[in-house]
């Protein structure tokens, strides 16, 4: 089909991209490699010798590390749990006729459009502070003591602030997903006299578990990195550090660039390993 | 969906679905009113709802205050910039590799994708070195390249997928005709793919605006977009809740409606063509 004149200028059409992605991903990453074998303190005497796998050893063993992985976890999960379940059923009933369904349709999008720095200011300022916030006068109105959320429950406050942010893609992805569900099908099991219930586990679940599955990786990838919210609610303190919040400071705010590099070394090891499984399942998808 | 309900039961669902999506909304929703406040009734107890003196004064006092203006255009400035570049440089890529697809196309999509998984604080240092060693920090340029780069894969994948659908007897019966490769772009491809480039870029425009790690460390004040100054609003003094919501309105207005309208293609671009 293609003569090797096309398939050359396809080439080269195709070279301005790909040299950019290279660079962008091997220039910043080698030296990042470099750097996690270095003593290296931008601040306090600049680079101080080759210290082999001595950071990725202190690393580990830092006293912030564990906590910094099980708030991740922990964040990373809730926000998992929240967003897939509700998303599901959300989207089973925005897939359900309705009036006003665009309108309803649009509210429920609307959170993913509003930039993070927005979303945690908002949501730390005029709903969780606990003398002015919206919550503490609810709180007050049904006669209890308001709760100080970002001090007193922290983790949880701040993935119910992730959980608002992402439930919008779940839901919409999972209603995309649903949609494409053939109506005869349902239709069929219905005759039959299948439950609602029994339609759910033996129907639209089976039929969504490719969309849950892709929800999960690509949420986890992006879940993993979230930075923008936390820098503006807690900075990571009152045990919200997480992975990527604990190399930041390391890297930016204390400086110790060798020390951070090999965390960041670790971040890039745990995304690849999501990464994979994700382009797995495209991969398969391109095939088609 | 042609399945016959009963209205009782459309009437059930239509209330439940209402409530809910009111709930997820009420935050924008309560921003919004509260920017028309005065700081007062901002924090009033109980809280006003709809009842109040509308006021602008919040947002003349914040564009006065933090020059807004400065910040809004470097946000169109980024958004756009970085959009425009990515377009340029990812609209072939995806056309050679949708039209002329050779054994390594699949490939050199994933890698490109896993490209876009590299978590940002593990290259965190080393572009921070770049952008001083270049005086890039806190400049519009930097931070255009950075986001074009960031966004690139998105970009191509979403555009291949596109280009994917169109058939490609068209362009078959075009080069029979002798039209070569330009006049194959330009007149027979361009105007089948103008709506996939639009759903591109308005998806890459959003992901730009809202950009928040990069935006954050690789700014100051000079090249700050909107992000970095909702940000400034982490420390404040006095009462400032109206004024924030001033701020954050106008900072979420423009990508709300660009939003709306691009929920479709949002679905195809963030998973990659896996759900459409």
């Amino acid at each position: 089909m293609s003569t090797k004149a096309s398939r050359f200028s396809a080439r080269l059409m195709l070279a301005p991209a790909v040299i950019l992605l290279l660079a962008w991903m091997l220039v910043p990453l080698t030296m990042t490699l470099i750097f996690s074998f270095q003593r290296f303190l931008p601040l306090r005497g600049g680079f101080q010798g080759w210290v082999g796998f001595e950071n990725y050893i202190r690393f580990v063993n830092s006293s912030a590390f564990w906590p910094a992985v099980q708030t991740t976890i922990i964040i990373v999960g809730g926000v998992l749990l929240i967003t897939v379940i509700l998303g599901i059923l959300l989207a089973i009933l925005l897939d359900q006729p309705i009036w006003g369904q665009g309108v309803v349709r649009i509210m429920v999008i609307a959170p993913f459009f509003v930039m993070p720095t927005v979303t945690g200011l908002v949501w730390k300022n005029m709903f969780m502070d606990p003398n002015n916030g919206l919550l503490a006068y609810l709180w007050r109105f049904f006669g209890g003591d308001p709760v100080v959320w970002l001090s007193d429950v922290p983790v949880f406050s701040i993935i119910l602030i992730v959980s608002w942010q992402w439930l919008p893609f779940a839901t919409l992805i999972l209603l995309t997903a649903i949609q494409s569900l053939d109506s005869d099908q349902i239709e069929a099991a219905e005759m039959d006299g299948a439950g609602t219930l029994s339609r759910f586990w033996h129907i639209i679940l089976p039929h969504l578990s490719r969309a849950i599955t892709i929800v999960i990786l690509i949420q986890t990838i992006f879940l993993l990195a979230i930075f923008a919210k936390i820098f503006v609610t807690t900075q990571g303190s009152f045990g919200t550090r997480t992975l990527t919040y604990l190399i930041f400071q390391r890297v930016l705010e204390s400086q110790n660039v060798g020390l951070g590099s090999a965390g960041g070394i670790y971040a890039v090891i745990l995304a690849n390993i999501f990464a994979l499984f994700l382009m797995r399942i495209v991969g398969k998808n391109l095939d088609r | 969906m042609a399945r016959a309900v009963t209205s009782q039961r459309k009437a059930i669902n239509t209330a439940v679905a209402w409530t809910i999506g009111l709930a997820i909304f009420f935050p924008i929703l309560w921003t919004f009113l509260t920017s028309f406040k005065t700081e007062a009734q901002a924090i009033a107890d109980p809280p006003v709802w709809f009842f109040f003196d509308w006021t602008l004064d919040n947002y003349r006092v914040v564009q006065e205050r933090s020059n807004y203006t400065r910040f809004l255009w470097n946000s169109i400035y980024i958004a756009g910039g970085s959009t425009l570049l990515g377009m340029i440089i990812a609209i072939p890529a995806a056309w050679s590799m949708a039209f002329v697809p050779s054994n390594q196309t699949k490939n050199i999509l994933l890698w490109m994708l896993s490209t876009k998984m590299l978590p940002a604080v593990g290259v965190l240092y080393p572009i921070y070195l770049i952008f001083i060693q270049l005086g890039l920090l806190d400049s519009r340029f930097g931070l255009t390249i950075v986001i074009m780069l960031i966004n690139l894969p998105i970009m191509v994948w979403m555009l291949y997928t596109y280009f994917k659908e169109i058939p490609g007897e068209i362009l078959e019966a075009a080069r029979m005709d002798g039209a070569g490769l330009r006049e194959e772009i330009l007149f027979v491809l361009t105007p089948m793919a103008i709506p996939g480039i639009a759903s591109t870029v308005l998806l890459n425009i959003i992901l730009a605006w809202n950009e928040a790690f990069w935006t954050l460390n690789l700014t100051a004040s000079r090249a700050a977009p909107l992000t970095a100054f909702i940000a400034s609003y982490s420390s404040p003094e006095g009462l400032f809740y109206a004024k924030l919501s001033a701020a954050s309105t106008m900072a979420i207005a423009p990508i709300l409606i660009l939003g709306w309208f691009s929920q479709k293609q949002l679905v195809r671009g963030l998973t990659f063509g896996a759900v459409k």
